[in-house]
């Protein structure tokens, strides 16, 4: 082998970076319709001179069809996993119009993780600027959004050490401060998205164990529609308990207390604001609740 | 006896991969299998049902970690929040090494989530080791580097893959977790024989091996990890075995996944392929 005389400098190896600057350019742009690379490189140049300028063509594949590999499989792995993440949200907007706003989406708003696990995570942020891909429905949109990304946070969010009952007992209400799991999202929608999700869930899910067949068996059940939600605002809670991810519809008041609790709000403060809505039981409820939430393990020292 | 100083697990014998739709199987009929690899970036998160699957499969089994989003080779820095999580972990499975590949798959922050290839260049294999020994003297375990499966090739290249791969894990002073199969699908798209590859990397160093499945195109083949091994592949991990003796080898089944048992069938092949080799070693 020759003597190696590396390039680098205090900023890192320049020549690689850049060469990883280029790759990159061609493997994120969108694919054009017939599946294959941009004709066109971002300074204009075609895009099969820009790619011919850093790979190697070969007997079988010209430079550009090599790099077009990585272009399509990119845009595959990512969209695959919207597929996978966002079940409700296809199932109301369509494979072709979700596939679109996938791919925008995920133009606009590139990895910044190393894990596929948070690629959803400004999807909410992304359809509030962009409307017009869910124009039909955009606040069921939204809805699902907010809960299928809360269902992501739930199913391997931290979990803290739960308070106990005993641990509350005692306290001085105006005082006492709770904070709620990390993994628990509070959320208030328009729409009755927890049902609509998991029909769409029943739908899709495998039947059975690892198979060849599951793909197929997929395809047909995806055929089938799930009827759309007529709007009726609900309010719930999305947690995990004994490792599985649960919607728990609240009531009004019930909402009410948790999120000022979230807010930071004294257990006093919160209850006031819950008895605020106008719930003839709220006092009889309250023990109810609190011993429920407390089992399911809700409440933690606030940090 | 371990074979050698990166391959101190000669009896590790054969593993598959841990994958969701066998999850139900391994726990309720608790199937013998030497050892399970794991993807890390998977288990790599705060709480909930992979940590809880994980910690019954650590009572049973013997794990290993395998990472796929390390990015040896990128240019951007090196991720620490990534190298924290990927350290509990390791405390958490006690995994004997823990191997990811000689690739790249970020660059200025944004992550592609595929395993991207590296020119074969003195700059990226210095600049790849350098990376590699900062990230063992971190994670205080030892590192196996894995070469990938690649469809391009670029003109910046100065040497081949596997003398590529030597400059890197000699600089690093690492072990290799060598995939037979992506050697082969790299040998079909880049027109190099597979069997120089062979034996002409450092086997010394291997402390791993890995065989999968693979799809043919028309001009190219993918490394798709959705069928049986073929026979080519069977052929070189031979010929891998009997120059580097038994070697704990793991059986990749990623996409189209079939039953347990037919997976860790197909992975038993290999078992007897390294039978075979200590009983003619006995004989001879």
């Amino acid at each position: 082998m020759p003597n190696p005389k590396p390039e680098t400098s205090k900023t890192g190896p320049a020549k690689l970076r850049e060469l990883q600057r280029q790759f990159a350019t061609g493997i994120m742009r969108p694919l054009t319709p017939e599946q294959t690379m941009h004709p066109k490189w971002t300074d204009g140049r075609p895009s099969a001179d820009a790619v011919a300028g850093f790979i190697k063509p070969n007997d079988k594949l010209k430079s550009i069809e090599r790099l077009e590999i990585y272009n399509r499989q990119y845009w595959y792995r990512l969209i695959d996993c919207f597929y996978e993440d966002f079940p409700g949200l296809r199932t109301l907007l369509g494979d072709r119009q979700f596939s679109g706003m996938a791919e925008a989406y995920l133009n606009r708003y590139r990895s910044r993780s190393f894990t596929l696990r948070d690629l959803g995570q400004d999807l909410e942020k992304f359809l509030a600027d962009e409307p017009a891909w869910t124009e039909k429905h955009p606040v069921l949109a939204r809805d699902l959004v907010r809960l299928e990304w809360a269902h992501i946070v739930a199913f391997d969010g931290e979990a803290l050490p739960p308070l106990e009952v005993d641990e509350l007992l005692g306290q001085d209400p105006g005082m006492l401060r709770l904070a709620l799991q990390p993994h628990l999202t509070l959320l208030a929608c328009d729409y009755p998205v927890d049902t609509f999700l998991l029909a769409t869930r029943r739908r899709d899910e495998p039947q059975g164990g690892a198979s060849h067949a599951v793909a197929e068996r997929m395809k047909k059940k995806s055929a089938r529609k799930v009827p759309r939600p007529r709007e009726n605002k609900i309010v719930m809670a999305v947690h995990r308990h004994s490792h599985s991810v649960y919607y728990k519809r609240l009531e009004p008041a019930a909402f009410v207390l948790l999120t000022r609790l979230r807010e930071g709000k004294t257990l006093a403060e919160a209850c006031e604001a819950a008895a605020a809505t106008g719930d003839p039981g709220f006092t009889d409820k309250l023990k109810d609740w609190f011993t429920q939430w407390a089992t399911f393990g809700w409440f933690v020292r606030p940090a | 006896m371990p074979a050698n100083r990166h391959n101190n697990f000669t009896e590790y014998g054969i593993g598959i991969g841990l994958r969701v739709p066998h999850y139900q199987h391994i726990l309720s009929r608790k199937p013998t299998c030497d050892w399970f690899e794991i993807i890390s970036e998977n288990f790599m998160v705060d709480g909930g049902r992979p940590l809880h699957v994980l910690d019954q499969i650590l009572e049973q089994y013997r794990v290993v970690q395998h990472g796929v989003a390390m990015y040896l080779g990128s240019t951007d820095p090196l991720d620490r929040e990534h190298l924290r999580k990927l350290k509990r972990l390791i405390k958490r499975t006690n995994t004997p090494w823990v191997s990811d590949h000689l690739c790249w798959g970020s660059i200025d922050g944004s992550y592609s989530h595929d395993l991207l290839p590296l020119p074969y260049t003195f700059e990226a294999a210095e600049h790849v080791a350098q990376r590699v020994r900062e990230v063992r003297d971190f994670l205080e375990v030892p590192i196996l580097v894995e070469n990938v499966s690649s469809y391009a090739e670029f003109h910046d290249s100065e040497m081949s893959e596997w003398e590529f791969l030597t400059e890197v894990v000699e600089k690093a002073d690492a072990g290799i977790l060598l995939d037979v199969n992506n050697i082969y699908v790299s040998s079909q798209n880049h027109g190099f024989n597979a069997y120089d590859y062979l034996d002409h990397v450092p086997l010394q160093r291997v402390g791993q091996i890995h065989i999968a499945g693979h799809s043919k195109f028309e001009k190219y083949i993918l490394d798709t990890h959705d069928h049986p091994v073929l026979d080519p592949v069977w052929k070189m991990y031979a010929h891998a075995v009997r120059a580097i003796g038994p070697t704990a080898t793991l059986l990749e089944w990623d996409d189209r996944i079939p039953t347990f048992d037919d997976v860790h069938n197909e992975a038993l092949k290999a078992g007897r392929f390294c039978q075979e080799l200590v009983r003619a070693e006995s004989e001879a």
